[in-house]
């Protein structure tokens, strides 16, 4: 990790800093269903003009799950490997350009049908509810886009290679490409299912469409989806947060091989998504569960790095005892406050993930609330507040801007009011779902039923959750808005951390791509080959399109 | 690969207590059957109602104690949605779909399928305890989708 480089070049500033603007504006519109959602929900609110519970539901899971996020990350990598592996060439530069607009088109399209209620269809797009063919097209666009950005990604690393012959590359760019590999490879089953199945036969081309084979490529992208989401996060973990601390990075090598096995073990795993259908022979969903839960290994070696770095820093400081490293953390620092307050969110998600994963225990939580509430620790918290976090120094870096000793506090302010209101959301969404509340579903009370009476106070509590996660994302807004345009001129770092122990050689190593791809393509053939042959043999007479909405 | 001697002993616990784990779920899988819902079986979705058994949706009884239920859903409706079932009953449950997608969900029981165009999905549950259940649908149907509902009434023989 030298060095070299310390200040992102202004060109390349612009671009990160045009993706990082959209993934807000989708924050601000994305929230703002996410409050309504909560608020109908609770049984005392109605959505005024006839508009309808599923579109707001719509627009909340896309804006917030597919753009936010996709847009974050592809700006904060365009920073990271231009920081760490040099300017981007003109070539890739204009390339990534290329890729913004197709996503930021894309994007525009899918919300316009979502809005204008052509595609009240979520944001998993099940069939064979139909869309309009406009919601599969700016979809499209938004893959295609980031594609374009991911192959961007892969020249400026090859030709650092070229020009560093025998050097592991810089650690920051190695996890910016393991995370673009790991969604480039995920994302050819989602333009499957949209490009041979749902475009056509939202055209009129064909009429029926096979729902399992829709669902399993759906799936097969689903949940790498979602660690393409964390590992952005897990990189900021590794190697921003021990700098922001004063300390080192545990072990570089060790860093690289969770990333790798992060790589292995987050696509071939999409059936346990699906342990509730029919279609699928339980040994082949087994296969799945069981794969899913190797991801429990790199999660362990990272929980290690993080807590071994902070004790490390601590006990340099001169900290005793078990835990006194603890008191030595930089707690009034927002860039290691919301990250850190994340990391913890992290073990009871984590916990929750691996029911949900579990062959017979997710037969109590599928589908119900339960399952929202996870993903509001996993992705809305633990992801979200790094990024948060990250933010706080990204984007003066890239404005060429400092943070404030006010806005630091209103940062600080920002994620205890996000974490109260989880906790609130969160917390009365993993009750409700274990006593049988659905998750997706507008307020009812299923005919008075006793069981759904049940369930009223945890939605009355989602709701003050949800205002207080709303007033959370004005804060940020209005720091955001703050470090981009408004707040004193002057220096930022990005903060870069050195590794405790220099491992050039084993690092090195890692840098070998066609052997581990090719580990991916044969974990992803062993687990999808057979039941995959055996959906397209056994399929049974295809469906065609409903407008239910 | 230099590894700290904490982090082996840290990642030898861990992932022994994940063998551990994955041992118990395989063989509550394989050895006691414990295993989620799933039927091969496919059925042509726009031809449900003249399909046995889906063409008489209901309780049907075949054996002492034992009992089939076929249920029909469809945008925005369960069929039948009123049901009575004898405590004590082992009912194995058959259910498809003539439309979209759909969930089968009943709180407080295991009962928990998807239930997805051109296929049955199954499931047994033995009912031992006596009151009324509610059977809604989970998975996002449509404008209608939280309207869903069916009751079943577990009572005494």
């Amino acid at each position: 990790m030298m060095g070299e480089i310390m200040k992102v070049d202004r060109r390349d500033a612009k671009l990160a800093l045009a993706h990082i603007y959209v993934a807000f504006t989708a924050l601000a519109l994305g929230g703002l269903a996410g409050l309504l959602q909560t608020l109908v929900r609770s049984g005392k609110f109605n959505l005024p003009a006839g508009i309808s519970y599923y579109t707001i539901l719509t627009t909340h899971g896309t804006l917030l799950g597919l753009v936010l996020t996709t847009f974050f990350i592809i700006g904060f990598q365009f920073a990271a490997i231009s920081r760490t592996a040099g300017t981007l060439s003109d070539r890739v530069r204009f390339w990534a350009w290329v890729g913004f607009w197709t996503m930021t088109i894309g994007t525009s399209t899918t919300v316009f049908y979502i809005l204008t209620g052509q595609a009240s269809v979520l944001y998993t797009f099940y069939a064979p509810l139909q869309a309009h063919a406009g919601f599969y097209i700016g979809l499209t666009l938004l893959v295609v886009g980031s594609w374009i950005s991911g192959f961007a990604t892969f020249a400026h690393y090859a030709r650092w290679k070229k020009q560093h012959p025998g050097q592991a590359s810089p650690l920051l760019t190695f996890m910016s490409v393991t995370n673009m590999v790991l969604w480039l490879v995920s994302t050819l089953g989602v333009a499957a299912t949209v490009l041979f199945q749902l475009l056509p036969w939202s055209l009129g081309i064909v009429d029926k469409v096979d729902v399992l084979v829709s669902r399993t490529l759906f799936w097969y992208f689903g949940h790498p989806l979602v660690y393409f989401w964390l590992l952005p996060a897990y990189m900021v973990w590794y190697v921003a947060i021990p700098k922001i601390i004063g300390g080192k990075i545990f072990s570089d090598s060790l860093a690289r091989l969770a990333f790798i096995l992060f790589l292995f073990l987050s696509i071939p795993v999409g059936f346990h998504h699906q342990l509730l259908e029919p279609g699928i022979k339980p040994f082949w969903k087994f296969i799945q569960v069981f794969l899913t839960l190797m991801v429990v290994v790199p999660s362990l070696m990272t929980a290690f790095a993080m807590f071994a770095t902070f004790e490390a820093y601590g006990r340099s400081k001169g900290a005793t005892g078990l835990f006194g490293w603890l008191r030595k953390l930089p707690w009034g620092d927002a860039r290691f406050f919301a990250p850190f307050i994340g990391m913890v969110f992290f073990i009871p998600a984590g916990a929750g993930g691996i029911i949900n994963a579990s062959h017979q225990m997710n037969q109590v939580v599928h589908n119900t609330i339960w399952v929202t509430g996870h993903f509001h620790l996993t992705v809305a918290t633990t992801v979200v507040l790094t990024f948060f976090g990250a933010a706080y120094w990204l984007i003066p870096h890239l404005s060429g801007r400092v943070m404030t000793k006010a806005m630091n506090r209103l940062a600080i302010i920002q994620t205890v009011v996000w974490t109260i209101g989880m906790l609130f959301m969160s917390g009365s969404m993993h009750f409700a779902g274990l006593l049988g509340a659905p998750r997706r579903s507008a307020f009812s009370t299923y005919g008075n039923s006793p069981q759904a009476l049940e369930w009223i106070p945890y939605q009355i509590a989602q709701a003050v959750g949800g205002t207080i996660l709303f007033i959370g994302i004005i804060l940020v807004l209005v720091i955001v808005v703050n470090l981009a345009f408004f707040a004193p001129k002057g220096e930022t770092e990005f903060p870069v951390a050195e590794a405790a122990e220099p491992q050039e050689r084993v690092a090195l190593a890692m840098d070998n791509w066609k052997l581990w791809i090719g580990i991916t393509v044969a974990l992803i053939l062993i687990a999808y080959t057979i039941p995959f042959v055996d959906m397209i043999q056994n399929a049974p007479p295809g469906s065609k399109g409903y407008k239910l909405w | 690969m230099h590894m700290h001697k904490y982090e082996k002993i840290w990642l030898v616990f861990g992932i022994g207590v994940l063998f551990a784990f994955l041992v118990i779920v395989g063989v509550s899988a394989f050895a006691e059957g414990q295993q989620p819902p799933s039927c091969l079986t496919t059925i042509d979705p726009e031809k449900v109602d003249q399909t046995p058994p889906f063409d008489k949706p209901g309780l049907v009884k075949t054996g002492d104690n034992e009992y089939q239920l076929n249920i029909v859903v469809h945008a925005f409706a369960f069929t039948p949605n009123q049901i009575e079932i004898p405590k004590g009953a082992k009912v194995t449950i058959n259910v498809t779909t003539k439309d979209v997608i759909h969930g089968f969900q009943v709180p407080g029981t295991n009962i928990n399928m998807m239930v997805e165009p051109g296929y049955i999905n199954t499931l047994t549950h033995t009912f031992n305890k006596p009151g009324e259940y509610t059977i809604l649908c989970n998975e996002y149907c449509g404008a209608g989708h939280h309207m869903m509902t069916g009751r079943i009434k577990v009572v005494e023989k």
